[in-house]
């Protein structure tokens, strides 16, 4: 606990430090300062936090109480194990962020932003995600999540010249605090019911307000895991928000939603008599969160906003985790509920690991290349092979192939889910295995997508002059990126282990037969050693290769299949990739397709655009705030900017009370 | 004989095999043709002819574009260790295993995919593009049909239901004759998934002239010498993994002699591919937008397969 402290204590000095130098944006030596300062504070304090959340015994619980001026709450803090598992990411992601960022901002000119206040921003968001995760009572970590909310609304607004950029933060804002307001009303509840601010679990309430309860988690921090339809903010704030930024809040601030919805469901007591249809809403939810993330993702042209929607179909995938547990816990299968929640806990870690590597890859194209859209990258790989390959390895993680990281979470959801061929009655059995298929195809289209977004950006050839001579990135601005790129690999190989971990976190009853966990670890060890297997079959066969080949290679350009003249405009575009896909789930997608033609006899130009604008954000949303904006401004009536007709309103209202008053 | 001994022996016959299986598609088209046609050994006389050769290597390709071929082979050679052969279980066997060995299939097909992509060919992005969806609409297919057979194998109280070598070797090959005729769906369903996964007609024609119109052809369009070879080696083996799946579903345990069975279970894929190149023989190619409709159908009736079997 005193480690976690010290991370605490060392994230507010930083904070304080960067807040002094903000006062001087404009001098170029503050702004360097800032850009080493910060980023050494930052990681200085996740190594302290990650040594206070892996050191140790896992299931013991630290806890200690800070010094507290309001008349209600208390700041009690916590260490279990649960909130240890969601410390990782916060911490191991905060520092590598932090490294990267620290090396990028250091390009960027002093004179047009403000560096100290970013850092400032940034080092507030580590130290509320350590907050939020440790607090035990409704007010601090109220206080803390709208810390958590709030200072992303100016990191993402980094680069607030733009347009876009500007739009964005506002819909990050908007959605974070419609998601807070549900928060208070939660708390709320809870607090009355349990007669405490306080966390405890074993809530003594009624059915019904507790599947009130449930409800309020699930729309309030739902808005910030971006489960759909609430995950409008996400795919307009990732590719607004400077790229180390993105990886933090994919890889580690969405995941606070996550964090909420499992702490509610532990606070509410024992899950095993939680209603059957809490564990079903969060499968189906999931479920369709996955399967709406991904078909858009496919659709998406821009590299970021392509990652972003990706996070919301893996946020699905945990949640589906998640409900299989619930669902499991029900049918009073151990074996569900131990895989389905392990699962989800692991998928988390593991997507905090390669969507951080992602978005920074990401990154590392965006400021070689200044742009991110992939109908203008191409031959990356050539050009950049070293982010080339840390980006293969991301994508090869995470769409879930074995024997890197994402595998490993999705293997153990899929075999829970699989385990419902024993469970009882026909229509428990079917729900189960159909989201089995459900999660397949969403892996399969996933497997269809990253291979668009790597094969589009780094391979075959450059389709622009900006894609063909890129700023090579140094190979010290790289190593951050190993970080995660070897948790990539490494989490493969050391399942079986992290699992064992992962066992004394969930939020599980305790009579979990010891065999059962053994189990499941052993079938992850074959799995994983599966996987190495393939891995060194895959070398036998390179140096079969080479001995085959030794010497006997000749390079020539592409077969045309007899066309002479190809240029690297005739390769197939990121659009055209998808195309298969946008015909079958059209619906979803929502690809818009705009072409113009000359109708003369010699058409001079024709053009073509491919988009697939989120439609829930114009149809549902914006009519949406559109009906309210009206409501509100009928409400103007009584706001005429006359100052005695306010005093008449503030009279008429103490008239009211008193008389109501007397009244009673 | 042991079953471990039985096992290696089939996979050995798997490996050795598995070029013939195209021969005898070629051969079974040929006759219905009324040609003569290859020789049933032609493809060992490609692979043999292509290993001696050297490559040519497009300029514009990196790392990736050997990759390809060589996962492909490597990641085929694994999920056919975890599947049961010849009816003897998979030494490898555990529950579950019947994911991994669709991901690691998976694996291959991923870097077959970026390998294709890699040499900036429009035409093979083309292939890159249509096998990428189509296999993500196979999948489901897949998992559902594993999925009715792990069913079908917890009714029957097997301990290790969720893996293939419960779900291809016994159990479930007897069920179908006996009481159980809703499973006999199965077969049609991956008959038409090994059509999909290995690219044959009606979905797609390995034969034909049209770069346009392929979608596996045309993304080994660049790859030459052993590159080739090795796709055309892990080809082989993945259509005989799939034909060892209908193999495993058809041929019942009947025979005392574990070797007599492993041998009954080889002449089996050996008629998968006599029935493959009849089908491609009767059939015409499906137009590219019907296949989604086809895999559709096929699921569907897995569904209902998976629905039956569960209602029991």
């Amino acid at each position: 606990m005193e480690l976690f402290l010290a991370a605490l204590g060392l994230l507010a000095a930083t904070a304080a430090l960067m807040a002094a130098c903000s006062l001087f944006p404009h001098a170029p030596r503050m702004a360097r300062f800032s850009c080493v300062a910060g980023p050494a504070g930052v990681m200085a304090a996740c190594v302290c936090g990650l040594a206070a959340a892996c050191l140790g015994p896992w299931d013991a619980t630290a806890a200690c109480t800070l010094p507290w001026g309001l008349p209600f709450g208390s700041g009690r803090l916590e260490l279990d194990a649960l909130g240890r598992v969601f410390l990782l990411p916060v911490f191991g992601l905060g520092a590598v962020c932090a490294w990267s960022g620290g090396i990028s901002m250091g390009h960027e000119p002093a004179g047009e932003h403000n560096l100290p206040a970013h850092w400032l921003f940034y080092t507030l968001l580590v130290l509320a995600l350590a907050l939020v995760m440790a607090a035990r009572d409704a007010v601090l970590f109220l206080l803390a999540w709208e810390l958590m909310s709030l200072s992303p609304f100016f990191l993402i607004e980094f680069n607030d010249s733009e347009p876009s950029v500007r739009d964005a933060s506002w819909v990050y804002l908007v959605a974070a605090h419609l998601g807070a307001v549900v928060l208070l009303g939660l708390f709320a509840l809870l607090w009355q019911a349990g007669g405490s601010s306080a966390f405890f679990g074993g809530l003594d309430a009624s059915p019904a307000l507790r599947s009130l309860i449930f409800i309020l988690a699930l729309i309030g921090f739902g808005a910030k895991a971006g489960i759909a339809p609430m995950h409008v903010w996400l795919p307009e704030a990732h590719p607004a928000a400077p790229s180390h930024v993105s990886a933090l809040l994919s890889g580690a601030m969405i995941n606070a939603g996550l964090y909420g919805i499992i702490r509610v469901l532990t606070l509410l007591g024992p899950l095993a008599e939680a209603p059957a249809w809490w564990g079903w809403t969060l499968l189906l939810l999931g479920l369709s969160t996955a399967l709406c993330g991904i078909l858009k993702a496919s659709a998406q042209s821009n590299l970021k906003r392509l990652l972003a929607y990706s996070s919301v179909e893996n946020m699905g995938i945990m949640l589906m985790g998640c409900g299989a547990g619930l669902v499991g816990l029900h049918l009073n299968m151990p074996v569900i509920a131990l895989m389905g929640f392990a699962a989800c806990l692991m998928h988390m870690l593991n997507h905090a690991a390669f969507k951080g590597l992602l978005f920074l890859c990401a990154g590392e194209v965006l400021h070689a290349v200044h742009t991110v859209r992939l109908d203008l990258l191409g031959g990356l790989q050539k050009r950049m092979p070293l982010v080339g390959a840390l980006f293969a390895i991301g994508a090869a993680s995470i769409i879930c192939l074995p024997p890197f990281n994402g595998f490993m979470g999705e293997f153990l959801l899929a075999v829970a889910l699989a385990s419902g061929v024993s469970a009882q009655g026909m229509e428990n059995q079917l729900g189960l295995l159909l989201s089995l298929v459900g999660l397949a195809l969403v892996s399969g289209l996933a497997a269809a997508t990253f291979a668009k977004a790597y094969g589009m950006a780094f391979l075959g050839e450059p389709r622009t002059g900006a894609a063909s001579s890129p700023h090579a990135p140094a190979l010290s601005g790289l190593l951050p990126l190993f970080v995660p790129a070897a948790a990539c690999c490494g989490m493969g190989l050391a399942a079986p282990q992290i699992f064992s971990a992962l066992t004394t976190a969930l939020p599980l009853p305790v009579s979990m037969p010891a065999e059962l966990a053994d189990g499941v670890r052993g079938n992850l060890a074959l799995a994983a050693a599966v996987g190495a297997a393939a891995a060194l079959l895959t070398l036998a066969v390179v140096l079969l290769r080479r001995r085959l080949l030794a010497g006997a290679t000749q390079r020539h350009i592409t077969w045309g299949c007899g066309y002479q003249k190809g240029t690297a405009r005739i390769q197939y575009t990121e659009a055209s990739f998808s195309e298969p896909q946008a015909e079958v789930f059209a619906r979803v997608m929502g690809v818009q397709v705009r072409t113009h033609m000359d109708r003369g006899y010699f058409p001079a130009r024709a053009s073509l655009d491919v988009s697939a604008p989120d439609r829930l954000r114009s149809r549902l949303y914006a009519p949406l705030f559109d009906i309210i904006r009206r409501v509100c401004d009928a409400c103007k009536i009584i706001q005429s900017g006359r100052i005695h007709l306010y005093i008449l309103y503030m009279l008429a209202t103490l008239l009211a009370l008193l008389l109501w008053g007397f009244a009673a | 004989m042991s079953a471990f001994a039985t096992y290696c022996c089939s996979l050995i016959a798997a490996l050795v095999l598995a070029p013939l299986l195209p021969g005898i598609i070629n051969r079974v088209k040929a006759k219905y043709a009324g040609r003569q046609g290859k020789p049933v050994l032609q493809l060992y006389y490609d692979l043999a002819k292509l290993l001696r050769k050297g490559a040519v290597i497009s300029e514009t390709t990196t790392w990736v574009f050997a990759a390809g071929p060589t996962l492909s082979l490597a990641t085929t050679a694994v999920a056919l260790l975890l599947l049961p052969l010849g009816g003897a279980a998979s030494p490898l066997a555990f529950q579950g295993d019947f994911l991994l060995a669709a991901y690691i299939l998976g694996l291959g097909r991923f870097f077959l995919i970026l390998a294709a992509l890699d040499t900036g060919s429009a035409f093979e992005g083309m292939g890159a593009s249509r096998e990428a969806a189509y296999s993500a609409l196979a999948e489901p297919v897949i998992f559902l049909c594993f999925l009715c057979l792990a069913g079908l194998g917890s009714a029957e109280q097997m301990p290790m239901s969720l893996s293939l070598s419960s779900m291809f070797a016994g159990a479930p090959a007897l069920a179908w004759t006996g009481s159980r005729p809703e499973v006999f769906l199965l077969p049609l369903v991956i008959f038409l998934l090994l059509l999909v996964e290995n690219c044959r007609i009606p979905i797609d024609d390995p034969n034909t002239h049209l770069e346009l119109t392929m979608i596996h052809e045309v993304m080994i369009l660049d790859h030459s010498g052993p590159d080739l070879a090795f796709i055309h080696y892990a080809a082989a083996l993945k259509l005989w993994f799939f034909s060892a799946l209908l193999a495993g579903i058809l041929v019942p345990s009947v025979c005392a002699d574990p070797l007599a069975q492993a041998g009954l279970n080889i002449l089996a894929i050996l008629a998968v591919a006599v029935a493959v190149g009849v089908t491609e023989s009767v059939m015409a190619r499906v137009r590219l937008f019907r296949i989604s409709h086809l895999l559709g159908g096929a699921g569907m009736l897995a569904a209902l397969s998976l629905i039956l079997t569960l209602m029991r």
